[in-house]
């Protein structure tokens, strides 16, 4: 009796994505034709300019891979039940402590300072992923608030050392220093791949990272505790995990995911340097929460998120296109992800729909009459029918 | 017993309150409901009796507006009425009582009452006078409820007490209870009688949902009696004994022991408000007395969620090769007394010793460790993760254990090996390994978690409400993996609020009441009479001349 409602259950979560991307691209196209441009030649400019030679692959493999380890971390933190709001913050301090440990050993060989920095970079971010997961666990402090507030002291740190101690000081602009650190040392930098194009070590690295966390979250106990804990707190008690330990290493992996991405946005940059603008994404380029929406985009699984953040990276490299050939501002795209998250969230909502009418029918209806807002909660356990 | 139930209803018109005629209901293929006829009389209780699967829970979500009818009519005083919702269904004046209560476990009873209904103030709400009504009803009805108190904190009993009462709130005529009593101890049963009765009495149309044949017996007018989808006739409660709704029940005349069985009685006939002596089932307890004991408890005080302490200066003895079944009214610290041994809850005195290895103030990790095997009892919430797979239920307490996983990689083969054969060894019902558990059916989780624990051979094993909520087949095995495990030799302590399944298993009972141990009855020596009165507070001396004196009487 539930097999149409099945079917329609398993058209929304397979068409829900795709979907969610045409609507978006849609609402693009009416809006780039608000403002006089061809949709067409818009978008086809947009496709080329981000997949349309190696150049082009490269670039945005380049500025999908600190995605996707953000988003690699969210699928952790968010898989325990963790909203981890804090991937700027995260990225930051890991930029930094990368950036301070290549400053201070610039004499290393390749070999040992790549690895040292890449560490470096995850250790910072950990750091400022455990705060909050640890708060969370052992003193029940919200961690959407805590990590959000944590951004912010994360920023005022990053500004306070590139005005001082790490600033580069033999370069004087008109008046003052720029907020940046020296050339870093060219052992540090991630070597480029593919000659001609910019595709350097850093995206391999992720792409490793994203499998080796699927193999964590599915594979080994420690991953079998996390998503335990994520959906639900009282059965992973009773079976006797240490749910306030697995919280914190959660967060604290995701944190790590996070700095990891700060280095690559260190070491796999043009600059080789750490710059900021004072504030937070002029360093980070909102990774941090462009991250989230790979992510979810990519259903919580590593894996998918592969394909989720080289997708959105060539939404990001080709917007740049799309401003040449249109004339239409490169902050179109920035909509367009919005557009694409406004239309998950709503399908989302639909599918969830249809799985609570899917269950309410299968077992008991919806709440009676006195009680239209009665959640759900009740109808897990399947009656006697 | 009907003696209080008038014969005729008050207010008598020539229209019943309802009719329902020639109801059909069809589902992929499975008639449900095959041309049902039925009907209420304002002022009477009629019983839908059958098995579980005869159509009774789908006739009454027709009416409920779940289900559209593939063919029949509903009547309301007469009238034709299309029920195309539950909307609909309130509107025509009919309430329902689920099994699975609808509450907002975050609200106030009063809020929860209110909920919905248009305010006597227009927006602003007005929780003063919803207050003074709920009393005035609590009172009336003798359902004692507090309006202030937040639903979660409430027993179960209790939040049945609230579904009540938020149908006695919006007056209906008609309110419809599935199995209300499936999740009530013999006490709160004999409560919600009262209030049925006395709803009856004021005029209001009553179905009772039940397989329970005291209960049946006890309190309908008259009583209808489905098998597959099929009416099979309807009778006086007066004309009906145990043998015929059995007997139409099932089809054919039963053995007597097979008889209380299919009706979850596993006691003797029509022993309604539980004062004739029991049969005595339960199997003669092995010689046990002179093993050591292997799960001790002393002074246990533990503080339950409501701030006072649940559980006060309780001791019990749990030895090997014996069932220990502590009964009691719900919310006499049961739950809190289960989740301390566990080690889920924290005690604040006393000792747990199990098998010599201190337990007191250890975490559930540890307590499995030392050999206890724990079924807890919210099934769905705390024994398994819904949205997990059966193999990873299975699992779930195993993780690291070196069988299953070798340098922190869970070992795929080994886990799925063993988890297949749980399945088949305790005949978990599921498509595959992969299936999200929460689509088992409660019977088949409950086998699920049997499995991960007998697994594990405990020394201890501690079962809170083995079969509550269950499938009669299921709890007949669950029962018979209870008792294998006794003869195996584990110490076997099981918490339930079905004093029939206590009776039938255990082989002491320890009664609690208020936060301790009251006092201990064996089922072969002691009446439910004697059991029910210790529920209900009473020591057993003081019990025992109770019980003298109404013998005498």
């Amino acid at each position: 009796m539930r097999s149409g409602v099945d079917w329609r259950l398993l058209l929304f979560s397979w068409i829900a994505l795709p979907a969610a991307l045409v609507g978006a691209l849609l609402v693009g196209a009416v809006m780039m034709a608000a403002f006089g441009a061809d949709p067409i030649n818009g978008y086809r400019a947009l496709v080329q300019g981000a997949f349309g030679s190696s150049y082009a692959l490269g670039a945005t493999a380049v500025k999908a891979a600190p995605l996707l380890l953000v988003a690699v971390g969210i699928c952790i933190a968010f898989r325990a039940n963790v909203f981890n709001i804090g991937g700027e913050g995260q990225i930051a301090m890991g930029g930094l402590a990368s950036a301070a440990t290549a400053l201070a050993f610039p004499n290393l060989p390749s070999v040992i300072l790549i690895p040292l920095v890449l560490l470096a970079g995850a250790a910072g971010g950990a750091a400022w992923g455990a705060i909050p997961g640890a708060f969370k666990a052992y003193f029940n402090v919200n961690e959407i608030l805590s990590t959000i507030m944590l951004n912010l002291v994360a920023v005022q740190l990053m500004n306070f050392l590139l005005a001082g101690p790490m600033v580069d000081k033999s370069a004087f602009s008109t008046g003052g220093l720029i907020p940046e650190t020296r050339l870093l040392s060219p052992n540090s930098w991630l070597p480029i791949l593919v000659p001609g194009t910019q595709l350097h070590l850093g995206v391999l690295v992720a792409v490793i990272v994203a499998f080796a966390v699927y193999f964590l979250l599915w594979r080994t106990s420690f991953g079998f505790r996390i998503r335990a804990v994520g959906l639900s707190i009282p059965a992973a008690t009773y079976a006797g995990m240490p749910v306030k330990r697995t919280v914190t290493l959660a967060m604290t992996l995701s944190g790590a995911m996070c700095g990891l991405a700060g280095a690559l946005l260190v070491f796999g940059s043009l600059s080789h340097r750490l710059v900021t603008d004072g504030s937070l994404t002029g360093f980070t380029g909102s990774a941090g929460f462009n991250g989230i929406v790979v992510a979810l985009f990519g259903g919580l699984n590593p894996i998918y998120a592969i394909v989720s953040a080289f997708l959105f990276g060539g939404l990001v490299v080709g917007g740049n296109s799309l401003q040449v050939a249109t004339g239409v501002p490169s902050d179109l795209v920035t909509t367009l992800i919005g557009l694409a998250v406004v239309f998950i969230v709503s399908l989302e909502y639909l599918r969830h729909r249809a799985r609570s009418r899917a269950l309410a029918l299968a077992h008991v209806a919806p709440a009676g009459a006195g009680t239209p807002g009665t959640p759900p909660a009740t109808l897990v356990d399947g009656g006697s029918a | 017993m009907n003696a209080t139930i008038p014969a005729e209803p008050t207010d008598r018109t020539d229209a019943p309150l309802l009719e329902m005629r020639g109801i059909t209901k069809r589902f992929a293929g499975v008639v449900a409901n095959d041309g049902v006829d039925f009907d209420v009389q304002a002022g009477e209780v009629h019983s839908l009796f059958g098995e579980n699967g005869a159509g009774k829970s789908t006739l009454m979500r027709v009416l409920y507006g779940f289900h559209r009818p593939d063919a029949g009519e509903i009547r309301m005083h007469g009238s034709p009425v299309t029920i195309g919702s539950p909307a609909d269904a309130i509107r025509h004046g009919i309430g329902m009582i689920h099994q699975h209560f609808m509450l907002v476990n975050t609200l106030s009873v009063a809020d929860n009452v209110a909920l919905g209904l248009p305010s006597s103030r227009g927006p602003l709400t007005d929780p003063g006078r919803v207050s003074e009504r709920i009393r005035e009803l609590s009172e009336t009805y003798h359902l004692r409820v507090d309006p202030n108190a937040v639903v979660w904190q409430l027993s179960v009993g209790e939040r049945q007490r609230v579904e009540i009462l938020k149908a006695l709130y919006r007056n209906v005529a008609l309110l419809i209870l599935d199995e209300p009593t499936a999740v009530l101890t013999p006490q709160e049963v004999d409560d919600l009688i009262a209030v049925l009765r006395q709803m009856a009495q004021d005029g209001k149309g009553l179905v009772f949902i039940s397989h329970k044949v005291r209960e049946v017996l006890g309190l309908s007018t008259r009583i209808t009696v489905l098998r597959h989808g099929h009416r099979v006739g309807t009778l006086p409660a007066s004309a009906a004994t145990r043998d015929i709704l059995v007997e139409m029940m099932v089809g054919h005349a039963l053995a007597p022991e097979r008889a209380a069985v299919a009706t979850g009685e596993a006691l003797s006939d029509a022993a309604i408000v539980g004062l004739t002596p029991a049969a005595g089932q339960a199997p003669p307890a092995p010689a046990v007395a002179t093993t050591p004991p292997r799960l001790v408890v002393r002074d246990l005080t533990v503080p339950g969620d409501r701030g006072t302490d649940a559980v006060r200066g309780l001791g019990l003895e749990v030895r090997g090769g014996e069932i220990v079944g502590i009964a009691g009214v719900s919310g006499n610290g049961q739950r809190e007394l289960a989740e301390a041994i566990s080690g889920v809850r924290r005690s604040t005195s006393g000792s747990i010793v199990l098998d010599g290895t201190e337990l007191t103030g250890a975490n559930p990790a540890r307590a499995r460790a030392v050999g206890l095997g724990y079924v807890p009892e919210e099934r769905t919430r705390d024994g398994v993760v819904a949205d997990f797979s059966v193999a990873e239920n299975l699992l779930l307490v195993d993780s690291t254990a070196p069988a299953f996983s070798r340098l922190g990689f869970l070992r795929g083969r080994e886990i799925r090996r063993h988890c297949q054969s749980l399945v088949e060894a305790f005949d978990i019902r599921t498509p595959s390994l992969d299936t999200p558990t929460r689509t088992l059916s409660g019977g088949n989780i409950q086998k699920l978690i049997m499995a991960r624990e007998l697994s594990r051979e405990p020394r201890v094993l501690l079962v809170a409400q083995p079969t509550r909520g269950i499938d009669v087949a299921a709890a007949r095995y669950i029962h018979e993996r209870l008792r294998e495990q006794r003869a195996r030799g584990t110490a076997v302590l099981i918490v339930s609020e079905d004093l029939d399944e206590v009776m039938s298993l255990a082989d002491r009972i320890l009664v609690m009441y208020e936060g301790s141990v009251i006092g201990e009855a064996r089922p072969d020596a002691s009446t439910r009479a004697e059991i029910g009165l210790m529920m209900a507070g009473i020591r057993p001396d003081a019990a025992n001349a109770a019980a003298a004196a109404r013998a005498t009487t």
